[in-house]
């Protein structure tokens, strides 16, 4: 188990260095000059503001220091949690806009990803090997999984917030309050998140279900559930079991469907201008605040690879095989 | 070699003919594919027939799908119709790229990986597994951001360059079960070089899994394009369908009830992927007669 743990931590650790060496790299190692383009590109009309960019941009690429002291340089201001100061928001610093979003674009992602999980899982497995439901849900499933997240949240804006208008389109409040702890503004939040959830929840619902129908399938195939059905268990205890085992690969699924999923919160949150982290890349890249899109870059990596822990530590618990030490879980 | 090279061609082309049996009689296989047809031909000739500039202002903004606007247009009067067949051409081209090189990266990686092991294969693994985990859209947003002219092309190849980790530990996996196999001993004892024995024995016996894994990498790469193309970061000139849909948002398209302008895109794309998903389960019956329905 600590050699799995050990492994893990490696690759997590290699990653955000990786991470970490792109987002320094990019700006640096891409055709032209980025300070001049960016100060030209910031379109900010303030000369006070202008000076204080140059000065900035200047002082964080410190291009009279050598390279090595520059790469140095950028770890140093990332440890001490130094993301730069935003542009669009000059002159918030980009860490504390990025935490200003962060807990709406949680709000939205864990519980439809949970949820879909979790509902999916139970709709695959039930769908399997019955034909009538397996006839609606495959169809559904696919249709689903291959639905850009954009749309579909564009198509219930459409239908629920614009023709029924049962729902807000836009923000994650109301115009009129002001964030506080009352039951109305709760309330008003929860209006607001419905729709993102909604459609977050239902893009994703579609791949859990086909894929644990397929592991149903090759479960009850294999050689201890004909076993089973030998020696006469009723099809329910052999379906328990087929599902017990089909879970381990979907927990390893999740794992891998993590950028998958936070790509589409992103444009969801988009569509319905929600205030978490995909507005604030969209303003980012229209404001060409690049120190807002860098910070809530690394943010993004940091984030998915604490999840990637966390599902690491919920597939030992899960599987025994990874606690006696034995070949169950692969690196 | 010789011996088995004669007996190897009339086996293969049996296989081969057995597939095709199965395959037009795949209800799945010939839907899915027919309709990424339909689209593709659209694709292709439609930008031929309709050869207006797609981003081209026209006379009448906001007008519903009529005999002159089979899609409708825009608010800025621009066909709507014109722009979805010259977005598709795009789609299809960032599939394809995108697609194609992540395949290409993800086979070296896979085959070498697998068929070599060892140390080799420790660092390709740990390679493929941090690339793997990074979130491919955040990476792809910094670096088009960056890029001041984004084009379809260049777009595909970031999409490429940055999809290939499953591909390759799927084929690894693959290799890994095909190179303990007697005929690859065989082709080993009788001298040929890493690179044959991959390319002659091993990859032809995957053929079907590697097409499989390439239209998989297909769909994800038009779904990540869209997702770019939405967020402000596709092609900086021309149609793609995400852009479509990203101009439909920026200009309040749903807040004036223009239907029409972003329900094609959308559709098109998930007829594409779904298709191709849909397919996909066709061909793996087809190839695998555990999965054919008796």
């Amino acid at each position: 188990m600590r050699r799995y743990f050990s492994r893990k931590l490696l690759i997590y650790g290699l990653t955000f260095f990786v991470a970490v060496t792109v987002n320094w790299m990019i700006p640096r190692f891409m055709p032209g000059d980025p300070v001049a383009s960016m100060v030209a590109r910031a379109n900010v009309n303030k000369p006070e503001a202008v000076e204080a960019m140059r000065a900035y941009y200047t002082g964080l690429f410190g291009l009279d220091q050598p390279l090595w002291q520059q790469y140095a340089n950028f770890w140093g201001a990332l440890l001490r949690g130094d993301f730069g100061v935003s542009i669009w928001l000059f002159p918030t610093p980009v860490s504390e806009v990025i935490t200003r979003a962060v807990p709406y674009t949680l709000a939205l992602i864990v519980p439809s990803v949970l949820l879909s999980w979790v509902v999916g899982n139970r709709f695959g497995a039930y769908a399997a090997r019955r034909r009538l439901l397996d006839n609606t849900v495959l169809p559904v499933g696919y249709v689903l999984t291959a639905m850009p997240y954009m749309w579909l949240a564009v198509l219930l804006a459409w239908a629920f917030g614009v023709i029924l208008g049962w729902f807000p389109v836009a923000g994650g409040y109301s115009f009129s309050m002001r964030p506080n702890w009352s039951v109305t503004f709760l309330l008003d939040l929860l209006h607001h998140w419905a729709l993102p959830f909604l459609s977050l929840f239902l893009v994703a619902l579609g791949g859990w279900a086909i894929g644990m129908r397929n592991m149903i399938i090759y479960e009850l195939e294999s050689d201890y559930s004909n076993y089973l059905a030998a020696l006469g268990a009723p099809s329910r205890l052999i379906r328990r079991y087929a599902f017990r085992n089909a879970v381990l690969p979907q927990i390893t699924g999740l794992a891998l469907q993590l950028g998958v999923l936070v790509a589409g919160a992103l444009v969801t949150e988009i569509v319905f201008a929600y205030p978490g982290l995909g507005s604030l890349i969209l303003k980012a890249i229209q404001n060409k605040d690049f120190f807002l899109l860098q910070g809530t870059f690394l943010f993004i990596v940091l984030g998915v690879l604490i999840a990637n822990f966390i599902i690491d530590i919920v597939y030992v618990v899960v599987d025994p095989r990874t606690r006696a030490g034995m070949a169950g879980a692969q690196a | 070699m010789s011996a088995l090279q004669e007996v190897a061609p009339p086996e293969r082309a049996g296989v081969r003919r057995e597939a095709l049996y199965f395959a037009v009689r795949n209800g799945k296989l010939m839907a899915g594919f027919g309709i990424v047809l339909v689209l593709l031909l659209l694709g292709l000739l439609g930008p031929v027939l309709f050869t207006d500039a797609p981003n081209e202002y026209g006379p009448q903004p906001m007008s519903p799908p009529s005999a002159e606007h089979w899609f409708g247009t825009t608010t800025f009067g621009q066909d709507v119709f014109t722009q979805f067949v010259h977005g598709l051409r795009s789609t299809f081209a960032v599939g394809v790229v995108g697609g194609g090189i992540a395949a290409v990266i993800g086979m070296l990686v896979g085959f070498v990986a697998g068929y070599r092991g060892g140390v080799v294969d420790e660092i390709l693994n740990m390679l493929t597994n941090v690339i793997l985990v990074i979130p491919t859209l955040a990476v792809l947003l910094i670096v088009n951001a960056y890029l001041g002219i984004r084009s379809v092309a260049v777009q595909g190849l970031f999409i490429g360059l940055t999809q290939w980790p499953w591909a390759a530990r799927a084929i690894r996996a693959q290799t890994f079960s095909l190179r303990t196999r007697e005929f690859v001993d065989l082709a080993r004892m009788s001298g040929a070089g890493t690179g044959r024995i991959i390319a002659r024995e091993i990859a032809p016996n995957m053929s079907s899994y590697l097409f499989m894994t390439f239209i998989l990498l297909f769909g994800g790469s038009v779904l990540i394009a869209s997702s770019l193309d939405f967020i402000g970061l596709g092609p900086t000139e021309g149609v793609s369908l995400g852009l479509m849909l990203q101009n439909a948002n920026q200009w309040s398209a749903l807040q004036l009830g223009l239907w029409w302008w972003f329900v094609p895109p959308g559709a098109a794309i998930t007829a594409v992927v779904g298709a191709l998903y849909v397919a996909n389960v066709g061909l793996d019956e087809v190839f695998n007669p555990k999965l054919r329905e008796t």
